[in-house]
């Protein structure tokens, strides 16, 4: 392999910022956080999957994945990520590698020409261009092709080095960060900044959920200058380096971003989420507060506790109505890092039990929450097999499952309500408004009259009763075997 | 009647193709407690599970031997084996379908010789079928991916004929991938109402068709049986479905010595009625009556329908079988294909589509050809939608995948019945986007009406 991008992913794993890094022996350290994966037990997306995700949020940019078909062919356009305007991030381009490309070594050439008729076609601000796992096999020099396509045609063309045998989607996440730092952020400079813009790393805009909590600067005066990346423009991230505090979001995925952008431009970053209500408070005191420090008006602080407790106040009221409706409803929580437990407080006080919460992908600190929050830790599942779960729901032992997209057959086909809080959702649910959302849905889900008509038996089960109709002659005695 | 011509850009640009793997994958999906295996990264499962739970709107067991940066260069042979292994203690599958991808035939492994050993070396894999097919990315589409597969379950599984084999009244049918689960389903009765046994390889009708499964299932929960498929040579008849199926086709032909049928597809009125007639030849037995009213009532849809088709513009974009089974339909009811692209050059039927050219290419050639030739309704799979929304055309979705509707497991296009239920179908949307008459329409003399007879 390609010595840069295996240095590359060496540095990766050393993250200093990284908590659970940083506790790790030197032996352990050296052996990089990647999981061996299990081969027939693996499931998830490859480093390219991990990058594209990160970057594909540029709307007005051209994102060309250089690959044989199915890098692009099987998965574009497969995200919600949604834009305010440009829609060219849309558009899913490939070489399309052919044998012959791979037999006579024309997967350069095929490449210098698809990023120059983009940019023809398109005009657009920059191109990614990415490097999968056939081009990194046969050794074509993306890095090159770029570097000479950017010269020639004078856009910025950017090289995203993940072939997705090089490691999983987390990977790929942090591989695009670097992308993004090493070739796009610091390289323009914004048209105006504001000593309240800010950054928010991690945040794609999925089903519209960045606008969801815009509403909530606004108010503050607290300028977004971009997200990292939803709803972006390539012009945004590349002069994000004028912003005055980074939050990130999403679990620690952008943590090599966050911390180098700290270290060359003095940008103070923290973790936070908008997943619940007391996150969302925490996550706003958070920002008012790095940016007051680095020089904006002492009074945010005080706008920002006057927006928190109206906020805060009103949401409970929207979530009253539903408490004696919800009261004592069992949720199964299947998820991972952050939200394994920030909207756990929210749910516990509309009256909802939590019986289960999935800390697969937590970190500890996200275990200690859990903790907190649920009495001890009796609730908190490692590793569970599909066929168990399944198992559990169809014993009765939830009223509903929150989970993610791949394994919402479990719940259904037991025949129990399911709600997608993962990425593929269609439904926002971030900040104040978010979580009555999320509320009202697991209202809308439970109370459906559909569950009822769904677990009655059928004629040929047990516990078979014949539904009433006008009965023109008396024909009680055809059901009364079942019936009793 | 159309030239072929391929498109030179270098690029591809909104993929029309769906890769050769995942093809390969649908046909294994389609064998009763099977599990396909990707030899390759985590990604090219990943890609193509998700891409396919959003069609069916179905858990899909799908696996990987998750090859890493170590497996690639050294060679994957142990990510073969321990994948094989483990999912055969986890799993415990009847079957497991391994397709090849662009990662390890570009290293050009030699996994037969791999799976061969792995075989010796692991005694109890002897009573499950193990069955390689090679399916590189950068080769062909989902069409071709569909009928390797099926050819090597047909190599590896099918008992040649011999003396020893008792012919009975059983049909052997090949689908193509462009077969949905109601389709086969429909076919099935319509073979069982002529007192014939169909085996039916694949058979996506009771795994793919969406159902409740008694208990949660880490395999296909229906399928064809291994069992059945080595006993086709009992068959009288092969009934192949398709263009693509000609390869799998042609070997069970020459393992058995079966006739076969190769149908382009069993849509319209002339395929339905070919087919009707071959299995009234085939089982002695005259046609039923059920069958002689659905003609009835198809030839009326056709009546009904013909006035909203007729004249209408269409442009269709689909893997070639598929093209060539709808081209054929919308002008058999009066429509003008005025584009048609096709995913790959891989059948000679091409040429025949009543269209000027039939392009090899993508969506944006078809998003081209369109503002180019204009169109009443546009024809492809879901990720039509976003021409379909630029150029304000209604988009009727075919083929895979499809992803923003439900149900496509059952959307019937096979015999008289699934003919009625296309016709209904197309002519409501056109119904939908009819255009009403404003004074403006009367004003242009030269747009809109066509100087020239429509038909040839």
């Amino acid at each position: 392999m390609d010595n840069r991008l295996k240095a590359k992913v060496v540095s990766l794993f050393n993250e200093p910022a990284c908590a659970k890094n940083v506790a790790k022996g030197k032996k352990e350290r050296r052996k990089g956080c990647g999981k061996p994966l299990t081969p027939g037990a693996t499931a998830g997306g490859c480093a390219f999957d991990g990058s594209k995700i990160v970057l594909q949020p540029i709307t007005d940019a051209i994102h060309i994945v250089h690959a044989p078909l199915a890098c692009e062919g099987n998965g574009w356009d497969n995200r919600q990520s949604a834009s305010s305007g440009p829609t060219l991030y849309r558009n899913g381009i490939t070489t399309d590698l052919t044998q012959m490309d791979i037999i006579m070594g024309t997967g350069e050439k095929r490449l210098y020409k698809a990023i120059r008729n983009a940019a023809d076609r398109f005009n657009p601000p920059a191109i990614f261009v990415y490097v999968t796992c056939v081009p990194a096999l046969i050794g074509d020099d993306v890095e090159a092709v770029c570097k000479h396509a950017a010269k020639k045609l004078d856009i910025p063309v950017i090289p995203v080095n993940a072939p997705g045998f090089v490691g999983t989607k987390n990977l790929g996440n942090k591989i695009a960060g670097e992308a993004l730092f090493d070739h796009v952020i610091g390289t323009m400079e914004p048209e105006h900044s504001t000593d309240t813009d800010i950054n928010i790393i991690g945040e794609y805009n999925l089903s519209g959920e960045f606008w969801q909590i815009k509403p909530l600067f606004d108010k503050l005066g607290i300028r977004v200058h971009t997200c990292i990346t939803g709803d972006s423009r390539y012009r945004d991230i590349a002069s994000a380096h004028r912003s005055r505090v980074n939050m990130m979001v999403c679990s620690a995925a952008l943590i090599n971003l966050a911390r180098k952008m700290e270290e060359r431009w003095d940008i103070p970053f923290f973790e936070g989420s908008f997943y619940g209500i007391e996150e969302t408070s925490r996550s706003l005191r958070k920002i008012a507060e790095l940016l007051v420090k680095r020089g904006a008006a002492a009074d945010l602080i005080e706008r920002t506790e006057a927006v928190i407790e109206e906020e805060e106040k009103r949401c409970w009221e929207r979530l009253e109505p539903y408490r004696q409706k919800l009261q004592g409803k069992r949720v199964f929580l299947y998820t991972g890092g952050v939200k394994s437990w920030s909207i756990v407080s929210a749910l516990q006080q509309t009256g909802i039990e939590i019986v289960g919460t999935s800390v697969r992908k937590s970190t500890e600190t996200d275990k200690e929450k859990i903790k907190t929050l649920m009495g001890g830790d009796a609730h908190m599942i490692e590793k569970i097999p599909p066929r168990e779960i399944y198992n559990r729901l169809k014993a009765g032992e939830a009223d509903i499952m929150l989970s993610g997209g791949r394994t919402q057959f479990i719940a259904l086909k037991a025949k129990i309500p399911w709600i997608d809080i993962n990425q593929e959702r269609h439904r926002p649910y971030a900040g104040y408004d978010g979580i009555i959302a999320l509320v009202q849905d697991i209202d809308c889900a439970l109370f459906n009259p559909v569950w009822q008509e769904i677990r009655q038996p059928a004629p040929w089960e047990e516990g078979w009763v014949a539904p009433e109709i006008d009965c023109l002659f008396d024909d009680d005695h055809l059901f009364s075997e079942r019936a009793s | 009647m159309s030239i072929v011509v391929e498109n030179k850009r270098p690029e591809t640009i909104n993929p029309l193709k769906v890769s050769q793997p995942l093809g390969a994958a649908l046909a294994f999906l389609g064998i009763d407690k099977a599990i396909p295996l990707f030899h390759g990264s985590q990604g090219c499962t990943s890609f193509a599970l998700v891409l396919a739970v959003r069609h069916f709107k179905e858990t899909i067991p799908l696996q990987t031997t998750a090859m890493n940066e170590v497996s690639t260069i050294l060679g994957g042979h142990n990510n073969l084996e321990e994948a094989i292994l483990n999912l055969t203690a986890r799993v415990d599958p009847r079957f497991i379908g391994i397709a090849s991808t662009a990662l390890v035939e570009t290293r050009g492994e030699d996994y037969v010789g791999a799976l061969k050993e792995i075989k010796a070396k692991n005694p109890d894999l002897a009573n499950r079928q193990i069955t390689f097919v090679s399916t590189p990315d950068y080769n062909g589409a989902l069409e071709d991916g569909w009928a390797n597969a099926v050819a090597a379950i047909i190599d590896d599984v099918v008992v040649p004929w011999s003396t020893a084999v008792t012919s009975f009244q059983q049909i052997n049918v090949l689908p193509g991938v462009h077969q949905t689960a109601a389709d086969i389903e429909a076919l099935r009765d319509i073979i069982e109402s002529f007192g014939l046994y169909p085996v039916i390889l694949p058979d996506i009708s009771s795994s793919l068709d969406g159902h409740m499964p008694e208990n949660w299932m880490m395999t296909t929960m229906g399928g064809t049986r291994m069992e059945e498929v080595s006993h086709m040579a009992r068959a009288v008849h092969t009934i192949a479905i398709g263009e693509h199926m000609r390869k799998p086709a042609d070997l069970l032909e020459s393992l058995t010595g079966i006739p076969t049928s190769l149908f382009p597809d069993i849509t319209g009125i002339s395929a339905s009625d070919r087919l009707i007639a071959l299995l009234s030849r085939i089982s002695g037995k005259s046609i039923p009556v059920r069958y002689r009213r659905q003609r009835s009532q198809l030839v009326d849809a056709m009546l009904d329908g013909h006035f909203y088709f007729g004249g209408k513009k269409v442009a269709i974009a689909a893997d070639p079988d598929l093209l060539v089974s709808l081209a054929r339909f919308f002008h058999s009811m009066g429509a003008i294909i005025s584009v048609a692209i096709a995913s790959t050059s891989h059948s000679p039927d091409l040429k025949d589509i009543p269209t000027e050219k039939v392009i090899i290419g993508d969506l944006a050639d078809f998003e081209d050809a369109v503002r180019e030739k204009g169109a009443d309704m546009l024809v492809t799979h879901s990720h039509g939608r976003q021409a379909s929304e630029r150029l304000g055309i209604p988009l009727l979705r075919v083929g895979f995948p499809i992803f923003d509707r439900i149900g496509n497991a059952h959307n019937l296009t096979l015999g008289y019945q699934g003919t009625q239920n296309l016709i209904f179908r197309i002519a409501n949307m056109f119904l939908d986007h009819n255009h009403s008459l404003k004074p403006a329409d009367f004003a242009d003399k030269t747009s809109d009406i066509s100087k020239e007879p429509l038909y040839a």
